[in-house]
């Protein structure tokens, strides 16, 4: 019902006004007499909403998944340096480029998407090396926050030299934005998620195995090494396909699955898989509603909101709770 | 319905240690010994002596540098995980991450070697956990969470958890530590009673050598020279406590089985 609310409300809201109603017959599939309205909720507003679903969505179960699997409720999707890799691709592409000189002109929303996701598919290669090499998970942690480190210092270096026009779309698109996919981009987008959203179902056994910690999953049978690498590959295409197609979305991945947790009180996947989906996906829409909101003209950068909504959130469960457990 | 006993461990010529790019450190020179059906046998030894190597090698989670180790007549290096984990849990002194965690849904992970895909709870495995919670004496606390637990009770709660394993093999490492004497008192007894009653093998590393000896079918003495084992008895007649440590501060009294500080 929440999501159907916060699903409404988020589409009825805009920069051109359009009456209930007519948003009503248009989602229910009636005729209307204004095509220009037709035209913004199906092309536009609708595309809009389910771009926040997925990112929502996608973005609370990875968050969920790398919480469990380090062990450390402060880990979020992009702790495996993900969203860092999609920035570097991206601040190569722009500030890099105009460092150069010349190649500034290719700068679509596809070849940006291109160039974040070369740029997290490069991390996440780098992330399976070292997961080969190093045994101990806390560590695998340790240098996915060392490649953030990396990359935030070679964007600093680039945008010192970067032209200014470059500069600021480069922080556009580090603002994050729903509003960018068409429906062939969506379709793409949803195949994706899918894939992820159905290999976190196969792996919710092993997810609650986990909860004891890699010892004990170990000696009750499970394949640590292979579920370790099944788990970065999900997190990765969920993370890194959002990342790709809106932008970098600060605090939902971190925060989710606590709130999720408060309401439901079970530390059970089987629960909290499905559970966090759902939240996300009402969650994102509501900060991506509230994006709208005030300018009527224009629309806040929704990484901005999510991070208004998403730390308040995080400190009232620690003041409230006392704790911040899994 | 105890049908005599038979040997689930045995070792032959194990040699423990870690292998390095520097060379291989090998832990003491190792007597082959066997643990039956019904059985509490306890590995005591100084600190730094080997008895986690020992048992981490035995658990499977580390290779011997040689010799084999038999489990219910099998090589324990080629059984996979997954049949492992049907003949042999272990309770660690490692804390559970998960602190939301209750008691009975700790106590069902251990039935996750027997459930499907998802990990659904068939009836006999919903028996197998109440029963445990039954015979341990868990029913006031199962729907507690882990962080509201002592540590006596979490202790109860894992080995709990290892119960409903429902392996002939359970290994625990110092289940013992950080706990008072009454519950490490009470913790001794309740492996003693659930290796005579379930004819389960039991194997656990401890520094309590006077519960030890006043509880424990066998004892392993592992010491840096040699090793020891035996029933406790024979093992005070053969003199293997007086040896554990430096007699400059502690010595061993051999009438009662415990052992006295020196003045």
């Amino acid at each position: 019902m929440l999501f159907l609310g916060a699903l409404t409300l988020n589409v009825s809201l805009g920069s051109v006004h359009i009456p209930f109603e007519n948003i009503l017959s248009i989602l229910s599939g009636g005729a209307t007499d204004n095509p220009t309205q037709e035209y913004i909720i199906t092309q536009y507003r609708l595309p809009k909403a389910l771009t926040a679903i997925l990112v929502g969505a996608a973005l609370s179960l990875s968050g969920l998944i790398m919480q469990t699997f380090f062990r450390n409720p402060l880990a979020g999707p992009f702790v495996l340096g993900i969203s860092s890799g999609a920035s570097l691709g991206v601040a190569l592409l722009l500030l890099g480029g105009s460092v150069i000189g010349g190649i500034s002109a290719v700068t679509s929303g596809a070849s940006l998407a291109i160039a974040a996701s070369t740029g997290s598919f490069l991390v996440l290669l780098s992330i399976m090396v070292v997961a080969t090499r190093v045994r101990d998970t806390m560590a695998l942690l340790i240098i996915g926050l060392m490649f953030g480190s990396i990359t935030s210092a070679t964007v600093s270096v680039l945008s010192y030299f970067a032209r200014m026009e470059s500069l600021q779309q480069y922080i556009f698109w580090s603002f994050g934005s729903m509003g960018d996919l068409s429906w062939e981009e969506l379709r793409i987008f949803i195949i994706i998620i899918s894939i992820g959203i159905i290999m976190s179902i196969i792996a919710i056994k092993s997810l609650n195995t986990l909860l004891l910690g890699e010892n004990y999953a170990k000696s009750l049978g499970m394949n640590v090494t292979r579920i370790r690498y099944a788990l970065i590959f999900i997190t990765s295409i969920l993370a890194g396909s959002v990342t790709a197609f809106a932008g970098p979305i600060a605090f939902i991945g971190l925060a989710v699955p606590h709130l999720t947790r408060q309401v439901f009180r079970t530390p059970n996947h089987r629960i909290l898989v499905p559970a966090v989906l759902l939240c996300g996906a009402i969650l994102m829409l509501i900060c991506d509603t509230l994006a709208q909101l005030p300018g009527y003209a224009f629309s806040l950068p929704v990484n901005a909101i999510t991070s208004i909504v998403g730390a308040p959130v995080v400190i009232w469960l620690l003041v409230r709770k006392k704790r911040m457990m899994f | 319905m105890k049908q005599g006993t038979f040997p689930v461990l045995k070792t032959q010529e194990l040699q423990l240690g870690y292998q390095s790019k520097k060379g291989t450190a090998v832990v003491s020179g190792l007597v082959d010994f066997e643990l039956n059906t019904g059985e509490l046998v306890a590995v005591i030894g100084p600190n730094g002596v080997g008895k986690s190597t020992l048992l981490r090698t035995l658990a499977g989670v580390q290779s011997p540098l040689s010799g084999t180790i038999l489990l219910n007549q099998k090589k324990l290096n080629s059984l996979s995980a997954k049949a492992l984990a049907s003949h042999l849990s272990i309770v660690l002194t490692e804390k559970i991450p998960a602190g939301n965690l209750t008691a009975s849904e700790l106590i069902a992970l251990g039935r996750q070697p027997y459930t499907n895909w998802i990990g659904t709870l068939s009836d006999n495995d919903l028996t197998v956990i109440s029963d445990v919670i039954k015979s341990l004496d868990l029913e006031s606390i199962k729907d507690k969470s882990c962080y509201e637990m002592s540590d006596g009770q979490l202790q109860r709660v894992m080995i709990g958890r290892a119960l409903a394993q429902d392996t002939e093999l359970i290994i625990l490492d110092e289940p013992t530590s950080h706990l008072d004497i009454y519950h490490k008192a009470s913790i001794f007894k309740l492996l003693r009673t659930i290796a005579h009653e379930t004819s389960k093998a039991i194997l656990f590393s401890s520094h309590e050598i006077d519960l030890a000896i006043q509880l424990c079918d066998k004892i392993l003495v592992m010491q840096q020279d040699h090793c020891d084992f035996g029933d406790p008895c024979t093992l005070i007649e053969k003199g293997s406590f007086k040896s554990l440590f430096p007699s400059d501060l502690i010595t061993f009294d051999t009438q009662t089985g415990s052992f006295r500080i020196q003045k």
